[in-house]
C-alpha cells in the first residue's frame, strides 16, 4: 500500500517535473512550436500504464508526454526529441505532438484528434492474428468523443470483440471550449454503452482507483470480452497549449482544479501516514534534471539526413 | 458599406472581411471549432460572436459534420463560412468537399448550389509537427468545382474573403498562418465586391517570369529584389486565385520574358500546382528552354525547425535557384 503510493507519487513527479522543464524550455526558446502539457493529468498515465504488459500497444494524443514516460520511454531521448536533437526518440522528426517510442510499447502520439482510436483497433486485430493476447490502448480527450472516427473505431472493435481499451481523459475542455457546450449531458460513458461496450467512469486523479478499474477491464478484454471504455475524470492545470492564456476559465475553477490534482493529493495521503513526499519529489527532479542536461548537450538533428526514411 | 481604410495585420484583415460579410449578407453563418466565444485559436474571428449572436457559433470537433452541414445549409439558401482549423484536418472530412460540395451544382444542373466558404490555414511554422505542416492546395485543385484562393497580403486577404462569400460556389480560402501576425498595413475596405479570380504583377523585368502564390510570395519578392541589385530583373506574377487561374496574365508575362518561366510554391513539387502552370505554358507554346519549379521535395515534413528549414524554400534558396536559372 505504502510502497504503491510512493511509487505512484514518484512516477507522477517524473512526469510533472518533465513537463515543467518543457514549459520552461518553451519560454526560453529551446523548444519551439506548439506543445500540449499534461500537468494535472499525471494519474491517468501512471494508473493505466501500471496495468499494461510489455507487449501491449498504447496510442496517445499530442498531450502524450506523460503517457510515453509512464510507458517507460527514457527521459533523455524524449527531451531530445522536443529539443530537435539527433538523439531524440524520432531524431527530431516527431516533435512534441507526434513522437513515438515503439520499443517501449508507446506506438505514438497523434495530432489529429481521434485518429489513434482506429490504430488501436488494428493493433488488437494484429494481436489476434499473431496469437498474442495483446491489449491495445488508445487515449483521447473528451472533445475527441465528437469525432466520427472514434465512434467508428469503438463500434468496429465491439463487433469484432477486440481487446481494445478506449481511455478518454475528460479534462472538460476541447482546446478553449468546455465540453458542456459541445455535448448534451455529461455522461461520456453512455456513448460506449450504446455500442455495447462496458464503460466505467473513474476518478482520474487517483492512480490506485484507475489501476483497479483498468485491471478488471483489461483482464476481461484479454479474455475475449471485447473492448472496454474508461473515462478518466481529470483536469489540466495549464492551458491547452503552452502560451494559452486560459481566458475561458474562472479563478474559482482553477482553484478547485488545483485542489483536486493528483500530486498534491498523493502527497497529502502520504502525509496522513506520517510520511513526507519531499524526498520522492527531489529524487524525481534529480532524474529529470540530469536527463535534461544530457539532452541539451546532445547534437542537433542532422539536416543532411532529413530525406532518409521515407521509403525502405 | 462606404469605402474607407483600416490599418490591420493579415488576421485583422480577415476579421474585417468576415465582419463586413456578416453585416451585409444576412444569409451568412460563421462556425467552426473555437471560432465564436474564444474568437479562434489564432484570434482571427475575435469579437464576431458578440456582434452577430447565434449566426456565429462554436462546433464540436467534428470536421465531417462541419463541412457536411455547410453543404446542406448552403443548398437551403444560407451562405455558411466554416473554419477548418488546420488544412491538415480537411483530410478527415474530404468527402464533404470532394464528393459532396463540388458535385452539388453540376449534378443538379444548377437547380441546387452550395455557396459555402471554407476558411483554413496551412504552411510550416517552426516546431509544427508533420500533421500540422502540409500545403494541400494541389489536393483541392484536383477537384473541379472547388474554387481556391491563397492570399499573401492583408488587402488580398480582405478582398478574397469578400469575393468568396459573394460567390455562388464552394470556395476554399487558404491562409498561411505565418502571415497572420505580420506587419499592419493600410487596406481599403468597403469597395464594391469584386469577382473571384485575378492576379498581381508584383515586379516587372525581362529575365524571366516567376509565378507564385501564398506566403512564399514574400520570399520570392525578396529574392527578386536581390536579383535586381545584381542587375537581373524578373517579372513576378502573384496568382492568389488558383481556381479560377489567371492564365492570360501568366501566359502574356511568360511570352514577354522570352519564354522563361519559374514557379515557386511552398507545397511539394511532385504533382504540385506548379507542374500544372508549367504545362499550361508549354501547351500554349510560350515556353522556351527548360522551366524551373521550386518547392518542397517529396518528403514528409519533420518537426525540428532546422530539419524543416532544410526542405522548405526560403528567400535564399529561391534567390539561388532563380540566379542559376536566369544565368543559364
Ligand atoms: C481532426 C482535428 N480537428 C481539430 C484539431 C485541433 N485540436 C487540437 S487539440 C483539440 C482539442 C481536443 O480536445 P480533447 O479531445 O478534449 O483533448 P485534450 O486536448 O483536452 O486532451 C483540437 C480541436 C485537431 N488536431 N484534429
Amino acid at each position: 500500500m505504502r510502497e504503491r503510493l510512493e511509487a505512484d507519487l514518484h512516477a507522477m513527479w517524473r512526469i510533472r517535473a518533465f513537463e515543467e522543464r518543457v514549459q520552461a524550455w518553451c519560454g526560453s526558446g529551446d523548444v519551439r512550436g506548439s506543445v500540449h502539457l499534461c500537468i494535472g493529468q499525471e494519474a491517468g498515465p501512471v494508473g493505466v500504464c501500471g496495468e499494461l504488459a510489455e507487449g501491449d500497444a498504447l496510442f496517445a494524443t499530442y498531450r502524450g508526454h506523460g503517457w510515453a514516460i509512464a510507458r517507460g520511454a527514457p527521459l533523455r531521448p524524449l527531451f531530445a526529441e522536443l529539443l530537435g536533437r539527433a538523439t531524440g526518440v524520432n531524431g527530431g522528426r516527431g516533435g512534441s505532438a507526434y513522437l513515438s517510442a515503439p520499443e517501449h510499447g508507446f506506438h505514438g502520439e497523434n495530432s489529429i484528434v481521434g485518429a489513434g482510436a482506429s490504430h488501436a483497433v488494428g493493433a488488437a486485430l494484429a494481436g489476434r492474428h499473431d496469437g498474442t493476447d495483446r491489449l491495445a490502448v488508445t487515449v483521447f480527450g473528451d472533445g475527441a468523443m465528437n469525432q466520427g472516427a472514434v465512434h467508428e473505431a469503438m463500434n468496429f472493435a465491439a463487433v469484432l470483440d477486440l481487446p481494445v481499451l478506449f481511455c478518454c481523459e475528460n479534462n472538460r475542455y476541447s482546446e478553449l471550449t468546455p465540453i458542456r457546450d459541445m455535448m448534451r449531458g455529461d455522461r461520456l460513458t453512455d456513448r460506449a454503452v450504446a455500442l455495447g461496450i462496458p464503460a466505467v467512469r473513474v476518478d482520474g486523479n487517483d492512480p490506485a482507483a484507475v489501476r483497479e478499474v483498468v485491471a478488471d477491464l483489461a483482464e476481461a478484454a484479454r479474455e475475449g470480452g471485447g473492448p472496454a471504455f474508461v473515462e478518466l475524470v481529470t483536469q489540466r492545470l495549464v492551458g491547452h497549449y503552452v502560451g494559452d492564456p486560459q481566458q475561458y476559465r474562472t479563478r474559482d475553477e482553477l482553484a478547485a482544479d488545483a485542489e483536486a490534482e493528483p500530486i498534491a493529493r498523493a502527497q497529502a495521503a502520504l502525509a496522513r501516514e506520517g510520511l513526507d513526499g519531499a524526498a520522492i519529489e527531489a529524487r524525481a527532479r534529480d532524474e529529470v534534471d540530469r536527463a535534461a542536461a544530457a539532452a541539451l548537450a546532445d547534437p542537433p538533428a542532422d539536416a543532411a539526413r532529413v530525406r532518409e526514411h521515407l521509403y525502405a | 458599406m462606404p469605402e474607407s481604410t483600416l490599418t490591420v495585420n493579415y488576421a485583422g484583415a480577415v476579421n474585417a472581411a468576415l465582419r463586413r460579410c456578416l453585416a451585409d449578407v444576412p444569409e451568412t453563418l460563421l462556425y467552426g471549432e473555437d471560432v465564436a466565444k474564444p474568437g479562434g485559436v489564432h484570434g482571427v474571428t475575435r469579437g464576431l460572436w458578440k456582434d452577430f449572436g447565434d449566426r456565429v457559433f462554436d462546433t464540436p470537433i467534428s470536421e465531417s459534420a462541419i463541412l457536411g452541414s455547410a453543404v446542406g445549409a448552403a443548398m437551403m439558401g444560407r451562405r455558411p463560412i466554416v473554419e477548418i482549423m488546420w488544412a491538415d484536418f480537411l483530410l478527415v472530412a474530404l468527402d464533404q468537399l470532394v464528393n459532396q460540395a463540388a458535385n452539388v451544382r453540376y449534378v443538379s444542373e444548377g437547380r441546387l448550389t452550395a455557396p459555402l466558404v471554407v476558411r483554413t490555414q496551412q504552411g510550416n511554422s517552426p516546431g509544427a509537427c508533420a500533421q500540422h505542416s502540409q500545403n494541400l492546395e494541389a489536393f483541392l485543385l484536383h477537384t473541379p468545382g472547388l474554387r481556391v484562393v491563397m492570399p499573401s497580403t492583408p488587402q488580398d486577404a480582405y478582398d478574397a474573403m469578400v469575393a468568396a462569400v459573394h460567390d455562388d460556389d464552394p470556395v476554399v480560402v487558404v491562409d498561411n498562418r505565418t502571415l497572420y501576425f505580420g506587419e499592419k498595413q493600410e487596406i481599403v475596405t468597403g469597395r464594391p465586391v469584386s469577382r473571384i479570380g485575378g492576379s498581381h504583377v508584383r515586379r516587372t523585368g525581362d529575365a524571366a517570369t516567376v509565378v507564385t502564390w501564398g506566403a512564399v510570395t514574400h520570399q520570392v519578392l525578396a529574392a527578386a529584389d536581390r536579383l535586381a541589385e545584381q542587375s537581373v530583373a524578373v517579372t513576378v506574377v502573384e496568382t492568389p486565385w488558383l481556381n479560377p487561374f489567371d492564365d492570360d496574365t501568366v501566359l502574356r508575362a511568360v511570352a514577354r520574358t522570352g519564354g522563361r518561366l519559374a514557379v515557386v510554391h511552398e507545397a511539394g513539387v511532385c504533382a504540385g500546382f506548379g507542374a500544372e502552370v508549367v504545362t499550361r505554358a508549354a501547351e500554349a507554346g510560350v515556353l522556351s528552354g527548360r522551366p524551373l519549379r521550386v518547392g518542397a521535395p517529396a518528403t514528409r515534413i519533420p518537426a525540428a525547425p532546422e530539419l524543416a528549414a532544410a526542405l522548405l524554400p526560403d528567400a535564399d534558396t529561391v534567390h539561388h535557384a532563380l540566379r542559376e536559372f536566369t544565368a543559364a
